[in-house]
């Protein structure tokens, strides 16, 4: 492939999922600056690996560069928060009352963000991908490397903790 | 269905990756199960709280800028548009086209121009509709009331169907115009929102199709079915005026005829899932 050729065709196929690319990593680092680092590297890779993709779906390929990119980052800066283990009791949501899910939906962003970057990675991501992205649990399969009924088990898992933690800070603020 | 099963369909069911089957499957259970109601209640507001602008995070245009210099792209192209007003258009090969379908359902359809005309008429309609407190001419929840009262008014006879057993009690109808013609439009409750249901002749003989989006805070189902075309908006939120859109669609005669293959979604019976 012709070097200029390629530029375009990276511009045109990947350039456009920068954004994509930079919410993921900044939700899995929970840090900006660190995010960018990431992105940035994660880029540079996809390029050099840009002539192997023939595949249709660039946001995906990207986009799993990306989470591997930062998983592996993670692994390395900050390996305590991979091998946190969740105790998944003490997030539960007990009584769902009506009411109780009316404060929850009513809750600031501010304070689901802070609830979900409490989330495990693994929650979180498929969490990000399935919402923000809008992804079908067979593209967050092959982006994350696990079959379907993974993707399915996380995001449960994942849903009930953020509510469980809500209704705890929120408890904790006294609005429930 | 029983409640475990409900149980370990519920976030399929909410992220839309269960078959037409099986989703009217779990529909019939909640309508009489008030407990797995408040599980997909919660299921739909881990979704949503997470749902909201202030959730994503934009690239920085520096890093953007970084990314570029370090690949060598600047001054590849300039002055692009940004990548969620061209996804439409990038990705418009048949193969791509599920990944567009959720794709766009996120971020706002691109629609052709008489579609999108016709997204502002509705939405604009639904509003007034709204905001004058005029929502229907014939105020009743009996479809044998409000059918016969289109007869004279319209060149069409709409369908209206009875979901009051689904969770969506019909209000009334009345008279609309959009493009130019007048329009039935039926009124649907869900809780404290309401559903406009509009109706008309479908200008050319469209093949079923869905398509869903947001605009302006609410959402909108288009679809056509036998001849008619039809568009549903409201302030609901996604998930529920899709199910709304398969149930006024599995309450038309056509459907009852077993001629289910348009509906989109692979059928997979095995595990329901897409």
């Amino acid at each position: 492939m012709d070097k200029q050729d390629k530029r375009d065709r990276f511009e045109a196929a990947v350039m456009p999922h920068l954004d994509a690319a930079y919410n993921l990593a900044r939700w899995l680092a929970r840090d900006e600056h660190d995010a960018q680092d990431i992105v940035q590297e994660a880029f540079l890779r996809a390029f050099k690996f840009f002539d192997g993709f023939h595949g249709e779906n660039s946001r995906s390929w990207l986009l799993s560069i990306v989470r591997n990119a930062t998983f592996t980052w993670l692994q390395k800066n900050r390996k305590s928060e991979i091998l946190t283990v969740f105790d998944e009791e003490t997030h539960r949501l007990d009584e769902e009352s009506a009411d109780t899910r009316d404060s929850i939906q009513q809750a600031d962003h501010l304070l689901v963000r802070q609830a979900m970057e409490n989330l495990p990675a693994e929650f979180r991501e498929v969490m990000i991908l399935r919402e923000l992205e809008g992804l079908s649990y067979k593209e967050i399969a092959e982006i994350i490397g696990t079959p379907v009924g993974t993707v399915m088990s996380r995001l449960a898992r994942g849903r009930k903790q953020l509510l469980g933690a809500l209704a705890a800070s929120l408890k904790q603020e006294g609005t429930l | 269905m029983n409640c475990a099963e409900f149980s370990s369909l519920k976030h399929a069911h909410a992220d839309g990756e269960l078959d037409l089957i099986r989703s009217l499957e779990v529909e019939e259970h909640l309508s009489a199960c008030p407990g797995c109601s408040g599980e997909r209640d919660n299921v739909q507001i881990a979704k949503t709280v997470i749902k909201t602008p202030g959730m994503y995070f934009q690239a920085p245009h520096h890093l953007k800028a970084r990314i570029r210099g370090e690949l060598g792209l600047e001054g590849a192209r300039t002055n692009r548009a940004p990548w969620w007003r061209l996804t439409g258009l990038r990705l418009a090969i048949p193969a791509a086209c599920a990944l567009v379908a959720v794709a766009l359902v996120l971020l706002g359809l691109t629609w052709n121009s008489r579609e999108k005309q016709l997204v502002r008429e509705v939405v604009a309609s639904h509003v007034r509709s709204m905001m004058v407190d005029h929502k229907t001419d014939v105020a009743s929840s009996d479809q044998h009331t409000v059918k016969p009262w289109f007869i004279g008014k319209l060149d069409f006879a709409p369908p209206v169907v009875d979901l009051a057993g689904r969770g969506y009690p019909l209000a009334g109808g009345r008279l609309d115009y959009v493009q130019n013609r007048p329009v039935a439009a039926l009124v649907y409750q869900r809780r404290k929102h309401f559903i406009n249901l509009f109706v008309w002749p479908a200008p050319y003989d469209a093949a079923f199709s869905e398509r869903i989006a947001e605009v302006d805070g609410f959402n909108l189902v288009r679809w056509t079915r036998a001849g008619m075309e039809f568009w549903a908006v409201s302030d609901l939120n996604k998930s529920e005026l899709g199910e709304f859109a398969r149930l006024v669609v599995g309450n038309d005669p056509v459907e009852a005829d077993g001629n289910q293959e348009n509906k989109g979604g692979n059928t997979n019976p095995g595990t329901g899932l897409k």
